[in-house]
């Protein structure tokens, strides 16, 4: 990653936040404001960021993977079925089900991602088709099974939806409890204190996705599997020259990335809200595979970018919070369609390559003849 | 030599692919220590051969035996192991990997979970100074020559402790100088008990360093022979199975007025690179100007700058006086152009084309192919029977498509094209590539009939031979610059390889 790239990043971020402090001085303090940006800009890249871990996986294995937005919808389906069946049908206690869930979520996305290695690796079937196979499907199969099984005549759960386990808990970073002594009686100190404790108390997915792109980069950049990887990637003839297994390191990198959308996916309907509707995706596995383009391939630079596109998202929310407060001038900022525009039009920008260009693995998409 | 043992043996092989038969009961052994050369044309089985004994294909029939013991080759890992390594023709490195990243991948060093990258650099720094091959382990392998590039190759099979090094074609991307290092190392290693496989087909290499000689073709054996007891004459023979004439006729030929003329042509490549840097030179009719140099100092863009492909930054290019700069390939090919492209799979021909279509690419669309914007079958039809039995191209009929015919006779297909029009200048670019001997002579000699006709010619190549053989002054080009242009006849192989290697010496 170079400087330029993350600069740019930074300066996005900074822009993103400023118009939030800008607005909302009026009602709350700065610090509460950026805390409570970065807060939910963590939270809403969660998807994201995991996506674009997912994209890397299978890219740097020489994969495209367009399918991560249909791995994920299809996750976040199943995940959610998984926990209120293991809930409702099987009597489980709460939040076991709701851990079962994720795992259903994650075997999902494993599953889809067999049929996108299946398709591009031994049938060698254009990528871009296999991927869109993939998005169709989990549209079709997704949107049939909610309405069969809890909305049409007769459906399973008799025309509406059962209670679901909820969600996962957040995990609390006793970071408050460590400073209260260092406060002493300065209640400015500890209400501070409190907002930055905020940045850290995040759920178990966002927490685990920024462990696993730092555990994904290592993986990638200094183990024998991410060397293996990169070869198969780059130049897959010179790996088999070597005596490494193509057919196999790109199985297994799929199916990996599979496992990250399938987690994502759980984000939406464990995670977040625990409901699901139709589409409820949206684009953000077009805008991973953005960000892991802008991130050049890397998952450190793919979380910096998906940090951007969650800092536009937030930037989104938290305008919910001032719109009472909005000065005239700014009063287009209401209108959500307009800014709810700019992970969007940030998308385009940056896949322009103004901020330099970025170079995909040699074979990425290409599949492998002996 | 003979009273070292027997390392490697192939007896009988036999491997059949789709319509060509392409090794017929092969036998072959190799012996400790020896430099064994494998001499034959494009396709005469050289590398089905080593291909098999490498692991990446199987054979119908026939078994190999390594140091005495019938070996099992399913797979390169399977070879590996007997210590077998193979340098391929077309370099198995990663250009974005290190070179110990290169080197050690597939036999990684691992300490805790982390690859050992300091425990791979030492033992490359090791067998660099055992072998006299030096490399920088941490180098990036893609900003690295060729020739280092190479040897990256060769640290990679000795890393693997490889005792049977298969060298295939590896003087093909090297100048002169470089190929002499590289057999310099060749005989460094056979000293030290490592047998090598010399896989080529250029004759004064395999007289220089072989120890013995098998000549393969048509995927099979001729003979196995010793450089003392023949000559360049008797093994061109063998290999091609005819009677060879070993240097292109060519009578001396006044030229005429200068037809192209390129004045500081500056070029950048996809990347954006400059990879052709203020070059001027011109070229007579009746005479073919060589432009010599290893691949990759931007011949390819200069040709492309030439012919329209792709647009030069400044500078000017005329032919017969009229500005083409920059003008579109159309333009350019009425201006008078014939082209004979690099690759003419992808930039010569199109393959899904019949042969009677692609012989009307230059010119389909006037009279008499197109009338009133309707292709005329007939004329289209009449001009390939005309052309396919003068410039000799072998196939059923003119209805087949280009992509089924061998590489020779798709080369005969584009030169038919181009020369048959009335052109007053031609580009070759590698014309002879991949190409059999025939093929080569006859592509040889249409080059120079043009030039006695009094055309223009560029002739663009990596081969050394070819350009000394075919022009009547050479220009030398190294990293994007003309640093030499001299009169053929006054000038040496080894004067031409140090300009190739960047040994800069302006003449006039």
């Amino acid at each position: 990653m170079d400087w330029k790239r993350f600069g740019f990043i930074a300066l996005i971020i900074t822009v993103l936040f400023g118009v939030v402090v800008v607005v909302g001085q009026a009602k709350q303090p700065p610090l509460l404001i950026i805390t409570s940006m970065l807060a939910t800009t963590i939270a809403v890249a969660t998807p994201l960021t995991l996506g674009a871990l997912s994209g890397v996986y299978c890219e740097r294995a020489g994969v495209v993977n367009i399918g991560i937005e249909g791995m994920m919808l299809t996750a976040a389906f199943f995940g959610w079925l998984g926990g209120i069946y293991m809930f409702q049908i099987y009597h489980m206690d709460a939040m076991v089900s709701i851990v079962l869930g994720v795992f259903f979520a994650i075997l999902t996305g494993a599953i889809m991602a067999l049929l996108h290695a299946v398709l591009s690796i031994t049938f060698k079937v254009d990528q871009i088709i296999g991927g869109t196979v993939i998005n169709i499907l989990a549209v079709g199969l997704t949107g049939f099974l909610n309405r069969q099984l809890f909305f049409g005549k007769g459906s399973v759960f008799g025309g509406s939806v059962p209670a679901s386990p909820g969600v996962l808990p957040t995990i609390h970073v006793p970071i408050t409890e460590l400073f209260t002594s260092i406060c002493g009686s300065s209640a400015a100190c500890l209400e501070n204190v409190q907002a930055v404790n905020r940045v850290f108390d995040q759920k178990p997915i966002a927490m685990g996705a920024i462990l696993l792109v730092f555990l994904s980069h290592y993986v990638l950049f200094n183990t024998r599997w991410g060397l293996r990887t990169r070869a198969v990637g780059e130049h897959p003839k010179a790996a088999d020259t070597v005596g490494i297994n193509v057919a196999k390191m790109r199985y297994a990198n799929v199916l990996i990335g599979g496992m990250f959308a399938g987690l994502a996916g759980a984000y939406f309907t464990i995670e977040s809200v625990p409901s699901f509707e139709p589409l409820l995706t949206n684009g953000r596995g077009f805008i991973s595979l953005a960000a892991m383009i802008f991130g050049n391939w890397t998952p450190i630079g793919a979380w910096a970018a998906a940090l951007v596109f969650g800092a536009s998202q937030a930037l989104l929310i938290n305008m919910q919070i001032y719109r009472d407060v909005i000065p005239p001038q700014w009063a287009f900022l209401q209108q959500s369609y307009i800014v709810g525009l700019t992970p969007y039009i940030l998308t385009m920008f940056i896949l322009t390559g103004i901020i330099g260009r970025t170079t995909p693995p040699a074979a990425d998409g290409v599949p492998y003849e002996k | 030599m003979s009273e070292s043992p027997i390392v490697l043996e192939a007896k009988g092989i036999t491997k059949q692919f789709p319509g060509v038969l392409a090794n017929d009961n092969v036998n072959f052994d190799l012996r400790k220590g020896e430099i064994h050369a494998l001499l034959g044309e494009n396709g005469a089985g050289k590398s089905t051969l080593m291909n098999l004994l490498y692991g990446l294909h199987k054979p119908d029939k026939g078994e190999i035996t390594v140091n005495g013991k019938n070996a099992i080759i399913h797979s390169p890992n399977d070879s590996i192991e007997l210590g077998i390594g193979m340098v391929h023709q077309h370099f198995m490195l990663i250009p974005v990997f290190s070179v110990a990243e290169n080197v050690m991948l597939g036999d990684e060093a691992v300490k805790n979970g982390s690859l050992d990258r300091n425990s791979v650099a030492k033992k490359i720094t090791d067998i660099s100074k055992q072998y006299g091959l030096d490399v920088d382990p941490n180098a990036l392998v893609g900003t690295l020559p060729v020739g280092i590039q190479q040897r990256v190759e060769i640290v990679k099979t000795l890393y693997r402790n490889a005792e049977i090094v298969i060298l295939d074609e590896p003087t093909a991307v090297l100048t002169p100088q470089e190929a002499e290092d590289l057999f310099r190392i060749m005989r460094d290693l056979t000293a030290r008990g490592v047998s090598i496989i010399f896989i080529t087909h250029k004759l004064k290499e395999v007289l220089a360093v072989a120890d013995r000689i098998t000549v393969m073709r048509a995927g099979r054996v001729i003979n196995t022979v010793k450089p003392s007891e023949t000559d360049s004459a008797q093994l061109a023979n063998m290999m091609v199975g005819r009677q060879v004439i070993l240097t292109v006729d060519k009578q001396d030929h006044e030229a005429a007025d200068e037809i192209l003329k390129v004045e500081g042509i500056t070029v950048r490549d996809q990347r954006d690179l400059e990879t052709v840097h203020n070059v001027s030179f011109s070229v007579r009719g009746g005479e073919v100007l060589g432009i010599a140099g290893v691949q990759g100092n931007g011949q390819t863009e200069l040709s492309e700058a030439l012919t329209g492909l792709r647009s030069p930054t400044s500078g000017k290019v005329t032919i017969d006086g009229k500005d083409l700069t920059g003008k579109p390939p159309r333009i350019i090919t009425e201006a008078g152009l014939a082209h004979i492209p690099e690759d003419r799979q992808r930039h010569g021909l199109v393959l899904s084309y019949s042969i009677a279509d692609n012989m009307a690419l230059c010119d389909y669309y006037h009279a008499p192919f197109s009338s009133r914007g309707v292709l005329q079958p007939k004329a289209l039809d009449e001009n390939a029977r005309k052309l396919i039995s003068a410039f000799d191209v072998r196939t059923p009929s003119a209805f087949v498509n280009a992509g089924k015919l061998s590489g020779g006779n798709q080369q005969k297909v584009i030169v038919a094209r181009e020369l048959s029009r009335n052109v007053k200048l031609v580009i070759a670019n590698q014309p002879t590539r991949g190409l059999d001997v025939g093929s080569i002579e006859y592509i040889h000699s249409e080059i120079i009939k043009m030039r006695d006709r009094g055309v223009a010619v560029l002739l663009i190549s990596a081969e050394l031979d070819e350009i000394m053989a075919l022009s009547d002054r050479i220009a030398v080009m190294y990293r994007g610059q003309i640093v030499a242009i001299v009169e053929a006849k006054k000038t040496t192989r080894e004067q031409l390889g140090l300009w190739m290697a960047g040994a800069h010496v302006q003449t006039a």
